[in-house]
C-alpha cells in the first residue's frame, strides 16, 4: 500500500489553475522531493493533502485513506511541517508541543515522555521551557520536526522546511529526516525549490506551474530529460536557464 | 541540528497502529485547546488588563456621570428601584462577554495569517469537535474575566443577591458561547486582520448601544421606536436580559430560547464556513503559503 497515492487532482482559485491532473504515489520509508520553482502548485497540493482544501477534482489517499471521506483517520497518520512557522510565540516550547499533542488525543505522561524523547533527537533537550519567540529560526524549524513527529505519524510531509535557514541548518534538518526514513520507516514528502538538497537515490517529483513533469528516480527524470544532472534536468523540465537554478540556490 | 552530527538512534517515534479514538481522546483534546487559550490569556496581562478597565470606566465614571439624569423604575426582575450602576452591571457583563468573543474572534483571524491555525485544523478530530472546543476555551476565559469584574464592582458597592454570583453562570457561558460562535463565523469571512476594525463598527458598537445594557427598553421604545424594534432584533438584547434575571434567580425564558437558538444558528454557519468542503475557506487563499 502505498504511503502516499494522489490520483488526477486539480485545484483552481478561481479561474486560476494552481494544479492540473497531478498524479503520483510514495511508497513507505522513502524519501521523495516534491520539486518546483515558486508558484508551481506545491503549498496547493500540501492544502489539499493536510485537508485545509477540500479535493474536487482526482483523490487523495494516506496509506489508503481517503483525505476527503475519512479525513480522521488519514490525518492521523501524517506530520506536517507547514511552510510558515506556526509555532505559537507566546508559549514555551513545551507547551506549544503538549498543545499538538493535546490535537492527536496524546496526554499526560505520554505526552510528557515523547516531547522529551523528541527534544533530544532533534538536540533541543534542555530548550522546552524556552518561550519560543525566543528561539533563532533553525531552532524553531527542528521544534516544528518534533511536533510533526509527536503523534507518530508514517508520513511526514515538509513544505520547504529549509528556507531560510542557514547552511548548518539546512543540512542538519534534511540529515535528520532522512536518518528518520532509514531508522523509523517513515515516509517523508519533502518540498523545494533547492536542487542541492536531492540526492542520487531520492524520488523525484516535478512541478512546473501545477503540472507534473516528472516523476521517477532521480537517475530516471535525468535520463528522460535527456540532461547531464538534476541540476540541468530541474531547468530544463522548469524551462529556465542554469544560472536561474544556480540563483535559487543559496 | 545546528551542530549536523546526528544521534545515532532516533528515540520514541515508531509508526504504529492506531486504537480508535475515544471520550478520552476526545478530553485531552478539549482541555489542550482550553489550556492553551488560557495560557496565552495569562501571558497578555495587557488584555486581561483591558477588558477589566473597560467595564469598570463604565461603572465608575459613566454610571456615575448618568445616574442623576437617567431614572429607572421597578421593572423585572427589580423589585424595588435600584441605583444606576446595578442597572448596568447585566449589560457591562455582556460587554465584556461580547468584547471577548469578538477578540477570539479577532485571534482566529490572526492566528490564520501566522500560521498558528493550520495546526488545530490539521488535527485529526472532526472540525465541529476543534471549533467547539475552541469556542468554549474562548468562553471559559471570558467568565473569568466577568467574574474578576464583578468582583471589583463588588467593593465598589454594586451587589447582587449573593446566591446570583451562581445563578448568573449558565447565563454567562450559554450569552459566552452565542458570542463567541458569532465571532467564529466573522472570523471565517474577514480575510486579513486589518479588516477587522470593520467588526468593531458594525458589530461590537451597534450590537451593544442597540440594546437594553445601558437603558432599558421602555425607555428606548419613548424615544424611538426604530430603534426599539432594531433592539428587539439584536441578540444581544437577549443575552443581557438572560444574564439581568439570572442575577436575580430567575429565568427569562424568551431571553433564554433566543440566545440558545441563535447560539445553535451561529455555531452551525461557523462549522459549515470552516469545513473545507463547502465553506468559505475553500474560496479564499488563506493559508498564507505559495501556490
Amino acid at each position: 500500500m502505498a504511503a502516499l497515492d494522489v490520483a488526477g487532482i486539480s485545484h483552481s482559485y478561481g479561474p486560476k489553475r494552481a494544479l492540473n491532473d497531478v498524479s503520483f504515489s510514495i511508497a513507505p520509508a522513502t524519501f521523495t522531493v516534491l520539486l518546483g520553482l515558486n508558484g508551481a502548485g506545491k503549498t496547493t497540493l500540501f492544502s489539499l493533502i493536510s485537508h485545509l482544501y477540500d479535493t474536487r477534482r482526482g483523490s487523495i489517499r494516506i496509506f489508503g485513506h481517503d483525505v476527503s471521506r475519512a479525513s480522521g483517520e488519514a490525518l492521523r497518520r501524517v506530520g506536517i511541517v507547514f511552510q510558515a512557522r506556526t509555532l505559537d510565540l507566546d508559549l514555551s516550547v513545551h507547551q506549544n508541543l503538549s498543545y499538538h499533542a493535546a490535537l492527536h488525543g496524546v496526554g499526560g505522561r505520554e505526552a510528557r515522555q515523547r516531547i522529551a524523547a523528541l527534544l533530544a533527537t532533534v538536540d533541543m533537550e534542555g530548550r522546552q521551557h524556552d518561550k519560543a519567540r525566543s528561539l533563532s529560526g533553525g531552532q524553531m524549524r527542528r521544534i516544528e520536526i518534533a511536533r510533526a513527529l509527536l503523534h507518530r505519524p508514517s508520513l511526514l510531509l515538509l513544505d520547504e522546511a529549509t528556507v531560510g535557514l542557514d547552511i548548518q541548518s539546512r543540512a542538519g534538518i534534511l540529515t535528520t529526516i532522512r536518518k528518520l526514513v532509514e531508522t523509523e520507516g517513515i515516509g517523508v514528502l519533502w518540498a523545494t525549490h533547492l536542487i542541492d538538497e536531492v540526492e542520487d537515490g531520492d524520488h523525484v517529483v516535478v512541478l512546473r506551474q501545477g503540472e507534473l513533469v516528472a516523476n521517477g528516480k532521480v537517475a530516471d527524470v535525468v535520463r528522460t530529460s535527456g540532461a547531464g544532472s538534476i541540476r540541468d534536468a530541474f531547468s530544463r523540465l522548469s524551462r529556465i536557464e542554469p544560472a536561474g537554478i544556480a540563483e535559487i540556490s543559496p | 541540528m545546528s551542530n549536523p552530527a546526528m544521534p545515532e538512534k532516533v528515540a520514541g517515534i515508531v509508526p504504529m497502529k492506531f486504537e480508535k479514538f475515544g471520550l478520552r481522546h476526545y478530553l485531552i483534546c478539549l482541555k489542550g485547546v482550553v489550556l492553551r487559550e488560557c495560557l496565552r490569556f495569562l501571558h497578555q496581562r495587557e488584555r486581561f488588563i483591558s477588558s477589566l478597565v473597560r467595564p469598570l470606566i463604565w461603572l465608575f465614571i459613566f454610571a456615575a456621570g448618568f445616574r442623576q439624569v437617567l431614572g429607572v423604575s421597578i421593572i423585572p426582575p427589580y423589585k424595588t428601584y435600584v441605583l444606576y450602576e446595578v442597572y448596568i452591571t447585566p449589560g457591562l457583563c455582556g460587554m465584556i462577554l461580547l468584547f471577548s468573543g469578538m477578540q477570539s474572534s479577532l485571534s482566529m483571524v490572526y492566528d490564520r495569517e501566522m500560521g498558528n491555525m493550520r495546526t488545530l485544523l490539521v488535527s485529526p478530530f472532526p472540525r465541529w469537535f476543534l471549533l467547539v472546543s475552541k469556542m468554549l476555551a474562548g468562553v471559559s476565559v471570558s467568565i473569568a474575566q466577568v467574574y474578576a469584574f464583578l468582583i471589583v464592582a463588588w467593593f465598589w458597592g454594586v451587589k447582587a443577591p449573593p446566591i446570583g454570583y451562581l445563578m448568573v453562570l449558565p447565563a454567562l457561558f450559554l450569552s459566552g458561547m452565542m458570542l463567541c460562535a458569532l465571532g467564529m463565523l466573522l472570523s471565517s469571512m474577514i480575510k486579513q486582520l486589518e479588516n477587522f476594525a470593520g467588526i468593531m463598527n458594525f458589530v461590537i458598537f451597534p450590537g451593544y448601544f442597540a440594546s437594553p445594557a445601558l437603558y432599558p427598553l421602555w425607555r428606548i421604545q419613548e424615544a424611538s421606536p426604530l430603534l426599539y424594534k432594531i433592539c428587539l432584533a439584536n441578540p444581544f438584547t437577549y443575552a443581557v436580559e438572560l444574564i439581568r434575571f439570572a442575577f436575580y434567580g430567575q429565568i427569562n425564558w424568551l431571553s433564554l430560547g433566543v440566545v440558545a437558538g441563535c447560539t445553535l444558528l451561529f455555531l452551525a454557519a461557523a462549522i459549515i464556513a470552516y469545513d473545507p468542503s463547502r465553506g468559505l475557506m475553500t474560496r479564499k487563499q488563506d493559508t498564507g503559503g505559495n501556490a
